[in-house]
C-alpha cells in the first residue's frame, strides 16, 4: 500500500504485542450493524497513473488565453525564488506553531508578515492571516461590533459583490442590521452614508480601489464614521498600496483584503490569503492567530502565539471567533513575495500595472461605441467600459477568439448589462491589449 | 487569608460596600487559578449593568475569565492602575488590584452573598 | 536571528519587474497617493533565499521527524500530490471563468474534479453530497451549523440550543454560537462519552442538534452512538459529526450509516494535504439528502451528457460562505491522494492508523496513567496523563519539551480538558514500527528520569534555538509588528 511503512511481518509482531489475533479485533468495539462493507471506489493507482489522470483533468481547463479577468483576483508574475522557498517542506509539513522552540521559522515569518502588512497598510498591528478577503470582511465586522457594542453595519455597494453576498450569509443568524448603500458614479455616496449613520452604527465598510477599479481618498468617509462613533473598515488590493494612499493615512480603523495577488496563483478560487491590520488600541479585539515578539530565559529574542485567551480553544462559545487556523503558508508566500520585490520594486510594479491599464483604457476607447461607464479619470489597474451591446454577448464571442476580455457586470448589477470590467496586470503586453482592442472592434462593427 | 468585611460571590468575586457604592475585585483564589494576569478589560464609567452581566474580562496567557455583576447598578469608575499594570491583580487582589466601582440600585440585593467564613468553607467544598 | 528588515541595505534589489511596454506613464493625482513608499526590505535575491532557508531550519515538520500531535493527523504528505496541484491547468485557472457566458465549458476539468471529489467523499462518509467550499475544519463546522439553522428555519422549528460534550474541541461551541445557538455543555464520563442521563435530561424539543466526534477525543468508539442519534432525531434534531477523527474509520464505518446528518472533514488531516504551518486547509461539509437544498451556493452538478455546470439557483441555500469553490488547490491534492489509495488503500490507512495507536497505547501503559480500560482497543489515537509524573514536579509540558530534545514533535498536551495533564498521541499510519519503537523508548526514558532526576526533564528543552519564551511578557506588552 502506498505510504504505509510496516511490513506484514512487523504488523504480526505488533498485533502479538498488543495481544490480539488480527487487525479486525481492533475494530471489535464498533457494533457490527454499524460496520460498512467495501467502499464503492475504484482500486488504487500508481504514481505514474495518478499524474496521467490529473494531467488529463488539468488539460480540460483553458488557461492559455489572453485574460483581462480580475474582479479582486489577479494574475501577477511569480518569481522562481518564491516557489523554491515556499515549497521547503520544513515550512509546509509543519502544523500551527504550538511548540515555539521548534517553530521559530513559522513564528518569525508570521511576525515579519504582520510587520510588512502593517507597513503596507499604514497600520499598527496585524494578525497571522484569515481564510480569504471575504471572510476577513466578516471578521472585521464582528470585530467592530465587539469594539463599539453596536449592531448596525453600513456596506457601500462598490465593495466586491461576492463579498457582500458572503457577509449577508454569515450575518443571517446574528441579528445584525446590515445596510447596503448604493454607490454614486462608482464611488461611495457620502450623502447616503451620512443619512444611514446613527448612534447604533458599528462600522462603515468600503473598498479601495473599489470593485469598479476606481480609486478614492476616503479620509472624509473615515471622518463621517468617526463623528458617529463608528469605525471605518477598508478592504484593499495590496499591490495597489505600492503607490496608493494608505488606509492608515485615510484614518481607517480596520484594514482587510485579499492577499492572493502577493505571489499566489489564481488557482480557481483558493487557497487565498485574508489579511487584517488595525490600530494599536484595538489589538485585543482582533480575531485569529497573532504572533508576538518576546524573550527567552536567556534574554534572546523569540516569537510566540499570543493574545489567545479570547479564542475558541479557551473561551469556547464565548470566543471572539471560531477561526483556529490561519493561511500560514499563504502568509509566508506573501512575505517572500514582498521581500523579493522590496521597497523600490513594489511601487514600480504598481506603476507598471497602472500605466498598462491607462494605455488599455485609451486604446479600447478608440473602438467605436465604447465609452467609460463613470466620468472620473482615476483608476488603478481595472476599469468599467460601456459597450454598445450586452457585455455577455461580447464576452462570449471574444472567448471564442481566445480572449477573456473581462467580467460582464450584469450578473451582479442588472442595470449594467452593457458594462464590462477589464483588469490589466504587468503580465499583459501592449500586444495583448492591441489584440483585445482589435477583436472588440471586429465584433462591435460586424 | 480571606479578608473580613467583604462580601463574596461563588464566581470568586469580592465586593466591598461603602454606602451604596461597591468596589469589586477577584479573590486571591481566582487570581491564583488564572496565573499571571496579562490584561483587564474594564467597564466604562456610567455603564449600566444588571445582576449577572459580564462587567469585565480578566485575561491571563491560558485563560480569560468573565467578572460578573453582583447586583444591578451603574459603574462609577474602573481601576486605571490595573489597566496600566495588570500584575496588581496577582500581587494585591484585595487592595490595589480592585477592578471597578459600582453604585448599586439597591445594595440590599447583595444579601445573598457570602461572608469570609462562608467563602472559606465554599472553597473547601469546591476542593472536594 | 535578525529580522529581515534588519538585513535591508538601501538601494539593493532582488527581482526586476517587467518594464512597461506602453509609451506614456500615468500620473495619478497626488492626493490619492501614499506619502512615501512602504518600508519593505531591500535585499538581493540571495539575501532573501538565505533568510528563508535559515528560517526553515528553525522549523519542524513531518518531513523532519515523528509528529504524533493528537487530533491533528500529521501523516506524510505525498510529494506527488504537491506536484499535480502545480499543474498550470489548475494553478492558473481564474475563478471567474465559469461565470462568463460560455465559460463553464472552459473549466470542465476543474468542475469534474470537484464533482468526483464530492462523489468520493460522499461514498467514504455515507452522505448524499459534499460542498468543497469551507476553507478549514472550523469553517466547515460553522457552515454545518448554518445548515442546521437553515433547516430548522425552513421547517418552522423553534430551536434554540445545541448540545456539545465537554470533551469536544473548543471550535464546536464557538461555531454553533456564531450560527446563533445557545450552547449546552454535556458532561462526559471517564471514557469521554456523553453522560447519558445528562444527555436525556438536556434533550428537549428546543434542541437543534448535537455535535459529536467519533471516535471521541479519547480515541474511543461510543457504543451508544446509534441510540443517541435515534433520540436526537426523535425531536427533529440533527446530528453533527466533527470529522477530525475520520482517519480511524475509513472503510470500516461511515458517519452517515451511524445516523449523522451533517459533517465536516479536514482534508489536511485524513486526506494527507500539508498543514502548511497552520493552513491553508480545507473543510468540506457533507449532508444527508434532506439537507442538500441548504448547501452553500454554488453546487457543482452534472448534465446528462456528462458535462458539468455550477448551480446558483438554490433558493434554500445558506448562501455564499466562500468567494468561489473552496481551497481548490488543496482539494486537488486530496483528490489525487484518494485516487492513488483507492478502495483498499483507504481501508488500510485506517487499519494501520489504529494498529499504530494501539501499539503505542499498549507499550506505554506501564509507564503513564490512563483512564481507558487497558484491555479495550483505542482507535487512531490514545491519551495518557502525566499525573503520576506530576507528583515529582514533571508536568505534561515538561515531557513535551523533553521529547523535543530527543528529536520528536510532542503530542497534543492539555487536551482533552477532561483529562488532567493530558498527552494525546496520534502516530498515523505512515510511521514505521522502528519509529514507534524509538519514540516509545524515549517516552520510557523520560518517565524513568522523571522519577530519579525530575530537574533534568523540567530543564528541557536544551537543544533548541531558543529556550522557554516569556509568554506573560508577550501578552502584557504586545509587540506584534516591527514598524518602520
Amino acid at each position: 500500500m502506498p505510504f504505509i511503512a510496516n511490513t506484514d511481518e512487523q504488523r504480526r509482531q505488533m498485533l502479538a504485542d498488543i495481544g490480539v489475533a488480527n487487525a479486525e479485533d481492533l475494530f471489535a468495539d464498533i457494533p457490527p450493524e454499524l460496520r460498512c462493507g467495501d467502499l464503492n471506489l475504484p482500486a488504487g493507482l500508481t504514481e505514474q497513473e495518478v499524474r496521467y489522470r490529473m494531467q488529463a483533468l488539468a488539460n480540460r481547463n483553458r488557461t492559455g488565453m489572453v485574460s483581462f479577468l480580475g474582479g479582486g483576483f489577479y494574475d501577477h508574475f511569480i518569481p522562481a525564488a518564491l516557489d523554491a522557498l515556499v515549497t521547503r517542506s520544513e515550512f509546509y509539513t509543519a502544523y500551527t506553531p504550538y511548540q515555539p522552540e521548534i517553530s521559530q521559522g513559522t513564528l518569525q515569518a508570521i511576525y515579519e508578515y504582520q510587520s510588512v502588512m502593517c507597513r503596507l497598510t499604514g497600520m499598527d498591528a496585524g494578525n497571522a492571516s484569515l481564510y480569504d478577503g471575504g471572510t476577513a470582511i466578516y471578521e472585521a465586522i464582528m470585530m467592530a461590533l465587539r469594539i463599539t457594542g453596536r449592531r448596525r453595519v453600513i456596506v457601500d455597494d462598490s465593495l466586491n459583490p461576492i463579498y457582500r453576498k458572503m457577509v449577508r450569509s454569515y450575518t443571517t443568524n446574528l441579528g445584525i442590521d446590515l445596510i447596503e448603500t448604493p454607490s454614486f458614479e462608482g464611488l461611495p455616496d457620502r450623502a447616503r452614508i451620512e443619512q444611514e449613520l446613527n448612534k447604533d452604527t458599528a462600522a462603515v465598510i468600503v473598498q479601495n480601489p473599489n470593485f469598479f477599479g476606481r480609486i478614492d481618498d476616503l479620509s472624509d468617509v473615515a471622518e463621517l464614521a468617526h463623528r458617529h462613533g463608528a469605525l471605518l473598515v477598508m478592504s484593499v488590493y495590496p499591490i495597489a498600496l505600492g503607490i496608493l494612499k494608505t488606509p492608515g493615512e485615510m484614518g481607517a480603523d480596520i484594514v482587510v483584503g485579499e492577499g492572493q495577488s502577493l505571489g499566489m496563483p489564481v488557482s480557481f478560487g483558493g487557497p487565498y490569503l485574508g489579511f487584517m491590520t488595525t490600530r494599536e488600541k484595538y489589538v485585543r479585539k482582533m480575531p485569529g492567530r497573532i504572533v508576538g515578539r518576546t524573550v527567552d530565559a536567556q534574554g534572546r529574542s523569540g516569537f510566540v502565539l499570543t493574545l489567545q485567551a479570547r479564542e475558541q480553544h479557551i473561551r469556547r462559545e464565548k470566543a471572539m471567533s471560531n477561526i483556529c487556523s490561519n493561511e500560514g503558508l499563504c502568509a509566508l508566500t506573501s512575505l517572500i513575495f514582498l521581500s523579493l520585490l522590496g521597497k523600490e520594486g513594489l511601487p514600480e510594479l504598481a506603476q507598471v500595472c497602472a500605466d498598462k491599464a491607462s494605455y488599455a483604457r485609451k486604446r479600447l476607447l478608440e473602438v467605436p461605441g465604447v465609452t467609460m461607464r463613470f466620468p472620473n479619470k482615476w483608476y488603478f489597474n481595472e476599469f468599467v467600459l460601456n459597450l454598445p451591446m450586452p457585455a455577455d454577448r461580447v464576452t462570449r464571442e471574444l472567448l471564442n477568439r481566445g480572449i477573456a476580455a473581462g467580467f460582464p457586470l450584469g450578473r451582479y448589477w442588472p442595470e449594467m448589462t452593457n458594462c464590462l470590467l477589464v483588469a490589466v496586470t504587468e503580465k499583459r503586453t501592449k500586444q495583448d491589449i492591441d489584440f483585445l482592442a482589435h477583436a472588440l472592434e471586429v465584433i462591435l462593427c460586424s | 487569608m480571606i479578608p473580613q468585611g467583604l462580601l463574596y460571590t461563588n464566581e470568586h468575586e469580592w465586593v466591598k460596600l461603602d454606602g451604596a457604592v461597591g468596589t469589586v475585585g477577584i479573590t486571591d483564589h481566582a487570581q491564583s487559578a488564572l496565573g499571571d494576569i496579562t490584561f483587564v478589560e474594564l467597564p466604562p464609567a456610567g455603564k449600566a449593568l444588571s445582576k449577572g452581566d459580564e462587567a469585565c474580562v480578566v485575561e491571563s496567557c491560558k485563560a480569560a475569565a468573565s467578572v460578573y455583576t453582583p447586583a444591578d447598578g451603574s459603574v462609577t469608575e474602573g481601576n486605571a492602575a490595573v489597566d496600566e499594570d495588570p500584575s496588581l491583580v496577582n500581587s494585591d487582589p484585595y487592595g490595589q488590584g480592585w477592578l471597578y466601582k459600582i453604585a448599586f440600585t439597591d445594595a440590599g440585593a447583595l444579601a445573598g452573598l457570602m461572608n469570609a467564613e462562608q467563602y472559606a468553607q465554599f472553597l473547601e467544598e469546591q476542593e472536594h | 536571528m535578525q529580522l529581515i528588515f534588519e538585513k535591508s541595505v538601501p538601494g539593493r534589489r532582488a527581482v526586476r519587474n517587467v518594464a512597461s511596454d506602453v509609451a506614456e506613464p500615468v500620473q495619478i493625482a497626488k492626493n490619492l497617493l501614499r506619502a512615501k513608499p512602504a518600508e519593505l526590505p531591500e535585499l538581493s535575491e540571495l539575501d532573501v533565499v538565505r533568510h528563508f532557508t535559515e528560517l526553515s531550519r528553525r522549523n519542524f515538520g513531518v518531513d523532519n521527524g515523528f509528529y504524533p500531535l493528537g487530533s491533528c493527523t500529521m501523516k506524510y504528505n505525498a510529494k506527488v500530490t504537491e506536484r499535480v496541484s502545480h499543474y498550470p491547468g489548475f494553478a492558473y485557472l481564474h475563478p471567474l471563468m465559469p461565470q462568463l457566458p460560455g465559460g463553464e465549458m472552459l473549466v470542465q476539468g476543474a468542475l469534474g474534479l470537484l464533482h468526483k471529489m464530492d462523489r468520493a467523499l460522499s461514498e467514504i462518509c455515507g452522505m448524499s453530497a459534499f460542498t468543497m467550499q469551507p476553507m478549514a475544519g472550523a469553517h466547515g463546522e460553522l457552515t454545518g451549523a448554518m445548515i442546521i439553522a437553515a433547516y430548522h428555519r425552513d421547517k418552522g422549528n423553534k430551536k434554540t440550543t445545541i448540545l456539545i460534550p465537554d470533551s469536544a474541541h473548543g471550535t464546536n461551541p464557538a461555531s454553533a454560537a456564531i450560527a446563533g445557538y445557545k450552547i449546552q455543555t454535556i458532561p462526559s464520563n471517564s471514557q469521554g462519552f456523553m453522560d447519558m442521563d445528562a444527555f436525556e435530561k438536556a434533550l428537549t424539543p428546543e434542541v437543534a442538534g448535537v455535535f459529536l466526534t467519533c471516535p471521541n477525543t479519547l480515541g474511543l468508539f461510543n457504543p451508544n452512538i446509534k441510540k443517541i442519534a435515534d433520540r436526537v432525531h426523535a425531536v427533529d434534531g440533527l446530528m453533527y459529526y466533527d470529522g477530525a477523527n475520520l482517519n480511524a474509520l475509513m472503510g470500516h464505518c461511515r458517519p452517515g450509516d451511524v445516523g449523522f446528518d451533517v459533517m465536516h472533514l479536514n482534508l489536511h488531516k485524513t486526506f494527507g494535504t500539508p498543514h502548511g504551518g497552520g493552513g491553508p486547509g480545507a473543510g468540506p461539509v457533507g449532508v444527508v439528502e434532506k439537507l442538500v437544498p441548504f448547501l452553500p451556493t454554488s453546487v457543482v452538478c452534472a448534465h446528462e451528457d456528462g458535462s458539468y455546470y455550477l448551480d446558483y439557483d438554490r433558493p434554500k441555500s445558506i448562501g455564499y460562505i466562500a468567494p468561489f469553490y473552496g481551497n481548490f488547490g488543496v482539494i486537488v491534492k486530496a483528490y489525487a491522494y484518494i485516487i492513488m489509495l483507492g478502495r483498499e488503500g483507504l481501508f488500510r490507512v485506517s487499519e494501520n492508523a489504529v494498529l499504530n495507536a494501539n501499539y503505542i497505547f499498549r507499550k506505554l501503559q506501564p509507564y503513564f496513567d490512563y483512564t481507558l480500560p487497558a484491555d479495550k482497543p483505542c482507535k487512531h489515537e490514545c491519551v495518557f496523563s502525566a499525573s503520576r509524573q506530576a507528583k515529582s514536579g514533571v508536568r505534561a509540558v515538561n515531557i513535551a519539551k523533553a521529547l523535543i530534545d530527543r528529536g520528536y514533535h510532542p503530542p497534543t498536551i492539555y487536551f482533552p480538558l477532561i483529562i488532567p495533564e493530558a498527552m494525546m498521541i496520534e502516530p498515523t499510519e505512515t510511521e514505521s514500527k522502528e519509529t514507534l519503537d524509538a519514540f516509545i523508548e524515549a517516552m520510557i526514558e523520560i518517565a524513568k528520569i522523571a522519577e530519579t532526576n525530575p530537574e533534568e526533564i523540567i530543564a528541557a528543552p536544551v537543544t533548541t534555538v531558543v529556550s522557554h519564551l516569556d509568554e506573560t511578557r508577550a501578552a502584557r506588552e504586545p509587540d506584534l509588528a516591527s514598524l518602520a
